[in-house]
């Protein structure tokens, strides 16, 4: 029997047990179209997560107080004060940490904002104009304060879109002052709306020099967090640990075990992150390979029935001159077709959906949500639909290509 | 004396149910000359069908030996039975056994998909010739649910053709038809005895029927009782041949 009537003598039996084929093919289509959807969404959840921190910079890294607890027991004290001016002096000397091109402190903070009769609650964010920077912000009007704004402590403030909205109405805010804690601080620039994407929510944000905020807002005398810039990706490294040795110095610190502070850097959030997200997505695609199995076993069924209804069938192919492996063939054949179209069909249905999802995200909720064509998915898809066909079709293939000729052609 | 396309020798079949072994074949011993035109009748559990099973290959004896066409086949594997079943044996059921959904033609051309040695671009043009020969030309394409039975029957010897066999075995060809069909079939069967010099086995309860042929061998309780030659031949045609 050639390769091609195989083929077509599979394809017309599976045609002339139309629903039957359907029905099969359903079931790998949904464990299939789970598979890349699974895949899908969750690559796209990773880039997103991903791209919000790498948006941050890779050579950013940040000093936050305290430790970030390693086990749940291990009790640490919460040091929320321990960053100090005097850690800034410290680091500033390029003898200690030589890779280092640039420093923020950073206060943060909420409180109310009045303009005229509107009332606003705000996050208060400390900082200086490496604002922009670092977070990639550029103000749709006016122009971020600068330095000697930091130096004289300068009451400036630029605010987020929510804000400008809130206050201002329809007003235009620039050179207007705004009221906190009763003090007055004019607006030198207002931010495009961000949407709800960012890790920052900038949108309801007042941003202004990290000196006024600490001397005429906040109060504190630490700040809530450092954030530095190496002078490339390189010697990200190199640097933090730098930074690390500094702040025990300063900090009079000889155990590193009781730090009071934590470095992090971009990179080692980015791999936390990945490796939470793809844990995700894998256990998710187990769930979704059970289903798939599920399938599987629908098929042997399927197939099982398919070579009793059809006993008469295989007879009468032995009686007229088909070899086991003829049926065999066939029987495989058939199966593993079944399975294949179940498989691309899943794949275009799963893509398809993710892309719909994908573009619902990006388009009615503004996050920066971008559609990926789960690749390892469709791989992984066609290659479990194939195997459970040969597999789960293989047994009753084997079952129908045994049958002799007059058992088969006699059976009722 | 023409030569021997089928030789038996004390060809035994029994089936072992559990602890009961029944015997459907006692030991029979016949030959089947070459274009040789041959009925096989008997009641019911006579034995008659699986005899017809084990001559057509279909399956294999318990003891005993069988030639076919000179060669003994006892010994014979799956692959070796599938190729002679295929190229020197046609089949005519009594319940047709077409293939649903499917049209005439390609029925037909079913026993050629199995063929290692009928090249594909004949195929056509075989399966044409034996539709014609069977009067179903102008059906070709039609599906076989839209044929009457006789018209089914007369698909099935078609097919039974097309690889151009060496003997026909027909298994109550005219069982489920009436009458008329009946003579039809009866008749194509002994104009490609007679013309073509296909050997023709045929099984059936009906003496009518089998007064076709030119010999009958009666089956009881799995041995032959009687072994005869036709005196007044029916012809499906007219009375009587010769």
């Amino acid at each position: 029997m050639t390769i091609r009537h195989l083929f077509k003598t599979s394809f017309t039996g599976l045609r002339t047990n139309r629903s039957r084929s359907i029905l099969t093919i359903l079931g790998i289509v949904i464990g299939i179209t789970a598979i890349m959807l699974v895949v899908s969404l969750g690559a796209g959840a990773q880039n997103l997560i991903l791209g919000e921190v790498q948006g941050l910079g890779t050579n950013t890294i940040a000093i936050i107080p305290g430790q970030v607890s390693t086990s749940p027991t291990n009790v640490s004290v919460l040091y929320s004060d321990s960053l100090k001016p005097k850690d800034v002096t410290a680091l500033e000397n390029k003898a200690n940490v030589p890779d280092l091109v640039s420093l923020m402190p950073t206060v943060i903070g909420s409180d109310s904002a009045s303009y005229a009769s509107n009332d606003y609650q705000v996050t208060i964010f400390g900082g200086t104009d490496l604002m922009a920077s670092i977070f990639n912000i550029t103000p749709s009007e006016g122009q971020f304060f600068d330095q000697s704004d930091v130096d004289s402590m300068s009451s400036v403030v630029v605010i987020g879109a929510d804000v400008a909205n809130y206050l201002f109405l329809n007003q235009d805010p620039l050179n207007q002052n705004i009221t906190i804690k009763g003090r007055n601080f004019r607006v030198v620039a207002v931010l495009p709306k961000s949407g709800g994407g960012t890790l920052f929510d900038f949108d309801s944000m007042v941003i202004m020099p990290y000196t006024t905020a600490m001397t005429y807002v906040t109060g504190q005398k630490y700040y809530n967090r450092i954030i530095t810039q190496a002078s490339s990706d390189v010697v990200v490294p190199v640097a933090a640990a730098d930074i690390k040795l500094t702040l025990e110095e300063s900090h009079g610190i000889t155990d590193p075990t009781k730090d009071d502070f934590t470095v992090q850097t971009q990179q080692s959030l980015a791999n936390t992150l990945g490796t939470i997200t793809s844990a995700l997505t894998w256990f998710l695609v187990a769930v979704a390979s059970i289903a798939l199995f599920v399938g599987g076993v629908g098929i042997m069924n399927i197939m099982l029935v398919s070579v009793t209804e059809r006993t008469r069938e295989i007879g009468l192919r032995k009686a007229l001159g088909a070899k086991d492996r003829d049926i065999l063939s066939q029987f495989l054949l058939e199966a593993v077709l079944l399975t294949s179209i179940g498989g691309v069909v899943g794949i275009i249905l799963g893509s398809g959906l993710a892309f719909v999802i994908a573009f619902a995200l990006s388009h009615f909720l503004a996050v920066n949500w971008q559609f990926v064509f789960p690749w390892s998915g469709a791989i992984l898809g066609i290659t479990v639909s194939a195997v459970i066909g040969l597999v789960f079709g293989g047994y009753p293939a084997r079952q129908a290509s045994k049958k002799s000729p007059i058992e088969a052609l006699r059976y009722e | 004396m023409a030569e021997n396309i089928i030789e038996v020798k004390n060809l035994k079949k029994s089936y072992h149910d559990g602890v009961e072994a029944t015997i459907a074949l006692a030991g029979v011993s016949f030959d089947v000359r070459k274009g040789e035109f041959m009925a096989i009748m008997g009641p019911s559990g006579s034995g008659k069908s699986t005899l017809l099973h084990l001559l057509g290959l279909l399956d294999t004896p318990t003891s005993g030996t069988y030639h076919f066409d000179g060669k003994n086949i006892t010994s014979y594997d799956g692959n070796e039975l599938a190729y002679l079943r295929n190229q020197k044996l046609g089949f005519v059921f009594q319940a047709f056994n077409l293939l649903a959904r499917t049209s005439v033609l390609e029925n037909v051309k079913l026993p050629l998909v199995y063929s290692d040695n009928i090249p594909e671009r004949e195929w056509d043009e075989r399966a044409t010739r034996a539709i014609e020969a069977v009067g179903l030309s102008n059906r070709l394409n039609h599906d076989q649910s839209e044929l009457s039975g006789g018209e089914r029957q007369r698909v099935a010897i078609a097919r039974a053709l097309v690889t151009d066999p060496d003997v026909i075995f027909a298994d109550e060809p005219t069982g489920n038809l009436d009458s008329k069909s009946g003579k039809n079939i009866m008749s194509i069967l002994q104009r490609l005895n007679m013309k073509e010099g296909k050997t023709i086995v045929l099984i059936t309860h009906e003496t009518a029927t089998a007064e076709h042929s030119e010999r009958i061998i009666r089956l009881m309780d799995g041995e032959i009782e009687s072994d005869t030659k036709v005196k007044n031949r029916l012809s499906a045609d007219s009375e009587y041949v010769k």
